[in-house]
């Protein structure tokens, strides 16, 4: 049996969209009222909850403390329920820790930490559902949610996955193109400035191909923008009618 | 643009797991058709006036085929007459899942314009995606599906009916199902035999029809023949609980009733599984992939050596009964191999045939027997109304089925190639036969062609050494126009020798990736036959740019060494370069120029120096144990007027011959080096395993036969005991053994250098080598000049080049390539040889007894480089009483003069 054709001829891909185009992207700001900020988003059939609290006190060991800007801490994890089959352990293993920490220097990169010496953010993602993309879907939660918790930033971040198949780039890659042997990038851009927060790839790629590569991740993060945006202002017009501003 | 999602949920086996995944629906697919107005696509497939005239619709209309119809009459899909097809993707999912050669067949007809196959992507259509029901299986899905599209393709054609004379949307089927549901739906649909029967203007294209299961049952007779084949499901679980083996199966080229089966076992080692008999053979054809079932040890059989063809005409069934019988011998307990029957066919390796047609002897008959070019492929049943036109005629059919109640496979006629016996019609069959891709090079390949006329530009020269004020010259043999290589040779101001290689820069004209390339990596190499050159490249390229004709400038790789006069290698470079070369001589012309003792110009110089380089050179590689071996080439003399053969003789070797090749082994190893240094993972080399010591058990036999010994243990063992090995009285004896000894040898084979760890060259007993001084006609080449460019910095690198799997795939295709390329030569000299003997009636040459078999024996004719079987028994003669012997083996005639090699009359062919 022949594996899956991810792109046909007709410029297809498996779930019926184009190269360019990314699945649908939808989005909630403010779904918990314990937290200082929280955001649900769900990128086709990638489900990613958001929470952050802070900028707090230190909390644990005061070693790690900075005295000219705040500590960002990041955790992920999956539900038990998320994959096909059930996950054993929802958090803690070397993928989620590797995931964690590239959560954190992307945040890094975009919170205005200088702002809040010696004190904590913290950031907990967790992933309901995974259909691919998951980095990156919880990048653009994880962003709604520092909005949500009115933490200064640069700029969004907006992170999206692409492939490389039969010379094409594909954006927002599903699970299934994912599995399918095609070489993945994942990008994380502050869209305004066109700054790389973080790039990670480790699939081989030849260096000729790069350069597309990065400019359809570029293309596609900030189509990415745009939606968080329109939430984001979504979000404001509705909290601004209750407050009655 | 996106509609709405659906969840479509799959299980896999071995675990059942959900799996969901979005499906989004589009309503931006267009329909591709001239007429719409409505669809707004940039281009359209499909033609306003689809005219394929048929008696049954007299208006025009498109086809949408279901795709058993695509699965089982893709010939008839490939015929010119139909045009105007609607592909849904439902279908071309479904026949990528079923069949990957149909696949790729209705891919390439897709591609094809004038075709006018139009692909529409139903299940992501907003209006004609439909949801699995409840209870309905997989299949009556897609055909809803199709139905649904159908339906909504003739729905929206209507709307544009004013502008289309009836523009209509017919629907094919097979399935008596399927076509009453749709009739329900109001959809016009037709059998695909009800259809094609009706086309007026091609009555010949029903002949392609394949015929359908439920024709199938006329034709055969109630009796059974062979037994019932496994299901599939039996036979996996059989493999794997071992009471099966998988192997491919391998007819034999002697004996009809007599196969092999090869099952690759873990790692390197293999068995062979012998299979006897009709019933055991089970209808599996050569190259199929069988499971079979080892017999108990007590009905173990040794290989018969008697030589069968078979002669059944359909009905004589008992005859096949009988030379069953006359297999099983009394064989001796030791010469017994595994011995077992087919109990399934896990893969057709079916493909279109050549071959000839038995026109059956009953006048009015449509059914008639096939009889393929190829010995190994049984005959075929095929049904045809044109058999008086075609008797005479090559022809291709395809396999159908074969019901086990039938003798022979029932099969298609394809197409016709031609006249039997004419030349252009055979050399089609062996090329075909041979699988060298032949046809002309399409626009697309011939696009990427330099502009005419073509010079070297300024840019080029920057980039390239000017070689040309050196004397270079090229020596081939007489009449070749593809020169891929030249030679230099001058005296240095320190006392050393210069010597240049320099190779066709074809590299340069043939880019990375492009129609072009792909081409000639497909192609793998150029064919030579007799009269005839099948390209790997375009002739532009292959006779003129690239080829390093004389005295005018052309782009060149070059290899230079500086030498001293003991042949030791002092420094080695590489460079793109220009050269212009001086002469291109034949071998004969430099071979007099050196013995002209009065000459003494710049080329004669040269060539001497070479000369005197190459003898040492030959002398140190022999001493290192490489191996001469020698098999027989014959040239053919052309009538230049009809190309017909009017002489031959066997290729004579000069000085000259051995000078040139010994000094591109010399560039080759240099370069494989060179490449494997700087390229450890993905260099493309070549190497020539070692055989296997019982590969040798024939030439020990022979020579044993004049009491001569052969050591076999190493190269260099073997290459001074054939050197040793003479009989007084008769000097052909040590060509003959060199003859056998070649035949012993294994596959030299191309690979990719991260893939392997063994790259020793047994023949050349090298450590290391590679194909670089022939890129005009070997692929490989090419890509060792890219690599080598790459190396030296002249050139990029690309993905591909870099990637060993893929390098390892195209290694493949070239081992794959050369050695059909190989067979086709031998096929060719043989038909030629046939037209050489066709006119000259009969003959008294000298030949050699080279086996001997139980009912024949095998003999070679030097002069002609023939060999043939001579049977012992024919039907108008008796045989002889012949005593055969296995352990020698020989035959005795209880006359005094059987002697193995004896002289022999030849008889006429």
């Amino acid at each position: 049996m022949a594996g899956l054709e991810l792109l046909s001829d007709q410029g297809y891909r498996l779930d019926g969209r184009k190269a360019t185009e990314l699945r649908k992207l939808q989005a909630r700001m403010g779904v918990f009222t314990q937290a200082d900020g929280s955001a649900y988003l769900e990128q086709g059939n990638t489900k990613a909850l958001a929470v952050v609290y802070g900028p707090h006190e230190m909390r644990g060991s005061r070693s790690r403390t900075l005295h000219d800007r705040a500590v960002i801490n990041c955790q992920y994890s999956m539900a038990t329920f998320s994959t096909a089959e059930r996950k054993r352990r929802p958090h803690g293993d070397r993928k989620s820790t590797e995931m964690s920490l590239h959560l954190k220097q992307t945040f890094e990169a975009a919170v205005m930490t200088q702002l809040y010496p010696r004190s904590q953010i913290d950031i907990y993602v967790k992933i309901l559902q995974s259909d691919g993309g998951n980095y990156s879907v919880c990048v653009n939660a994880a962003t709604l949610a520092v909005i949500d918790a009115g933490i200064p930033m640069r700029d969004y971040v907006c992170a999206c996955t692409v492939g490389f198949v039969d010379e094409t780039p594909l954006a927002d890659l599903c699970y299934a193109e994912e599995s399918g042997g095609v070489s993945s990038l994942a990008l994380a851009l502050l869209p305004r400035g066109g700054q790389i927060a973080l790039l990670q790839m480790d699939a081989r790629l030849h260096q000729d191909h790069l350069e597309t590569l990065i400019e359809a991740a570029m293309t596609a993060c900030k189509g990415v923008s745009k939606v968080l945006d329109e939430v984001v202002r979504q979000h404001l017009q509705e909290a601004s009618v209750l407050t009655g501003e | 643009m996106l509609k709405s999602k659906t969840f479509v949920k799959k299980t896999r086996s071995g675990g059942v797991m959900k799996v969901v995944r979005e499906h989004y629906l589009r309503d931006d697919i267009w329909c591709g058709s001239e007429v719409c107005t409505e669809c707004k696509q940039e281009s359209t497939v499909l033609q306003k006036d689809a005219c394929m005239e048929s008696s049954l619709c007299s208006y025009p209309h498109y086809l949408v085929p279901d795709t058993n119809v695509v699965l089982h009459q893709i010939d008839i899909l490939e015929d010119p007459v139909i045009c105007n097809v609607i592909i849904l993707q439902t279908v071309l999912q479904e026949v990528r899942h079923r069949s990957a050669p149909v696949y790729k067949r209705l891919k390439d007809i897709i591609h094809e314009k004038e075709k006018h196959f139009y692909t529409f992507t139903n299940e992501h259509h907003r209006d004609t995606f439909i949801e699995r029901e409840p209870g309905e299986s997989a299949n009556d899905r897609n055909d809803r599906a199709i139905r649904v599209a159908v339906k909504w393709y003739s729905q929206h054609l209507k709307t544009f009916e004013s502008d289309t004379d009836g523009l209509k949307v017919v629907l094919l089927t097979n399935d008596q199902g399927n076509k009453q549901k749709a009739q329900d739906n109001g959809l016009l649909v037709y059998k695909c035999e009800e259809y094609v029967k009706s086309l007026i203007a091609n009555p010949e294209l029903v002949d392609r029809l394949a015929l359908s299961s439920d024709d199938k049952s006329e034709i055969t007779s109630s009796k059974v023949l062979f037994p019932e084949h496994f299901p599939l499901s039996r036979i996996q679980t059989g493999i794997k609980s071992g009471s099966f083996l998988q192997g491919t199966f391998r007819a034999s080229r002697d004996n009809y009733l007599e196969a092999t089966v090869f099952v690759q076992g873990e790692g390197e080692d293999s068995t062979e599984v012998l299979i006897q008999g009709l019933q055991n053979l089970n209808r599996a054809v050569h190259q199929d992939v069988v499971a079979v079932q080892l017999l108990p040890r007590s009905e173990w059989v040794a290989p018969s050596s008697v030589v069968l063809q078979d002669e059944g005409t359909g009905k004589d069934d008992e005859d096949a009964e009988e030379e069953e019988g006359n297999l099983r011998t009394a064989a001796a307990e030791a010469a017994r191999k595994p011995t077992g029957k087919v109990v399934g066919v896990i893969k057709r390796n079916w493909r279109p045939f050549c071959g000839m047609l038995n026109v059956s002897q009953i006048k009015e008959s449509t059914r008639h027997l096939f009889t393929p070019a190829d010995r190994r492929i049984p005959r075929i049943r095929i049904e045809t109304r044109q058999a008086s036109t075609l008797a005479g005629q090559r022809i291709m059919v395809a396999i159908d089925g074969w019901p086990k109640d039938s003798r022979y496979p029932n099969g298609h006629f394809v197409r016709s190639l031609g006249g039997a016996g004419e030349k252009e019609t055979e050399e089609e069959v062996l090329l075909l036969e041979h699988d060298v891709p032949h046809q002309a090079f399409s626009q697309a390949v011939l696009s990427f062609l330099p502009k005419m006329p073509w010079a070297i530009t300024p840019e080029d020269m920057m980039k390239r050494e000017d070689l040309r004020p050196l004397t270079v010259c090229s020596v081939d043999p007489p009449g070749c126009t593809d020169i891929d290589d030249a030679l230099h040779c001058r005296e240095l101001e320190n006392g050393n020798l210069e010597v240049g290689v320099h190779i066709a820069d074809v590299s340069h004209f043939i880019r990375p990736g492009n129609a072009l390339d792909k081409e000639a990596a497909n192609r793998g190499t150029t064919v030579y036959l007799c009269g005839k050159r099948i390209d790997m490249v375009p002739e532009l390229l292959s006779s003129n740019l690239c080829s390093l004709r004389s005295n005018v400038d052309r782009l060149a790789f070059s290899c230079i060494w500086e030498i001293n006069h003991k042949a030791e290698i002092l420094k080695t470079r590489f460079t793109k370069s220009v050269i212009n070369s001086k002469a291109s001589l034949t071998y004969a012309e430099a071979q007099m120029r050196i013995d002209d003792t009065n000459k003494n110009d710049d080329i004669t110089k040269s060539l001497r120096g070479l000369n005197k380089l190459a003898k040492i050179l030959k002398r140190q590689r022999i001493e290192k144990g490489a191996l001469t071996l020698s098999s027989l080439e014959v040239r053919f003399h052309m009538d230049s007027e009809t190309h017909d053969p009017i002489d031959l003789q066997t290729k004579e070797l000069m000085e000259t011959n051995s000078m040139v090749e010994e000094f591109m082994l010399l560039a080759n190893i240099s370069v494989a080096q060179k490449i494997y240094d700087e390229f450890p993972e993905c260099a493309l080399l070549r190497k020539h395993p070692a055989p296997p010591p019982s590969n040798y058990d024939i030439l020990i036999k022979a020579a044993k036969s004049k009491e001569v010994e052969v050591h076999t243990d190493s190269a260099k063992a073997l290459a001074d005991s054939l050197d040793a090995a003479k009989v007084d009285g008769f000097p052909y004896f040590n060509t003959l053994l060199r003859i056998l000894a070649t035949r012993c040898m294994m596959q030299a084979v191309y690979f990719c250098s991260g893939m392997d760890s063994d790259f020793h060259h047994y023949g050349l007993a090298s450590p290391i080598y590679t194909h670089f001084t022939s890129p005009i006609r070997r692929y490989a080449d090419i890509i060792v000049h890219r690599l080598l460019a790459v190396a030296i910095g002249a050139d990029t690198t690309y993905p591909d080049l870099m990637d060993k799997h893929k390098q390892s795939a195209l290694c493949n295709n070239l081992n794959y390539r050369h050695k059909m390329s190989q067979y086709a030569q031998r096929a060719s000299v043989a038909f030629h040889t046939q037209l050489f003997f066709k006119s000259r009636g009969i003959l008294n040459e000298e030949g050699f007894i080279l086996f001997v078999r139980k009912n024949a024996i095998i003999v070679l004719i030097p002069k002609f480089g023939l060999e043939g079987t001579v049977f012992f028994d024919s039907k108008d003669k008796v045989s002889p009483n012949i005593v055969f012997e296995e352990e020698i083996p020989g035959v005795s005639v209880p006359a005094p003069d059987t002697e193995t090699p004896a002289k022999k009359q030849k008889l006429d062919r």
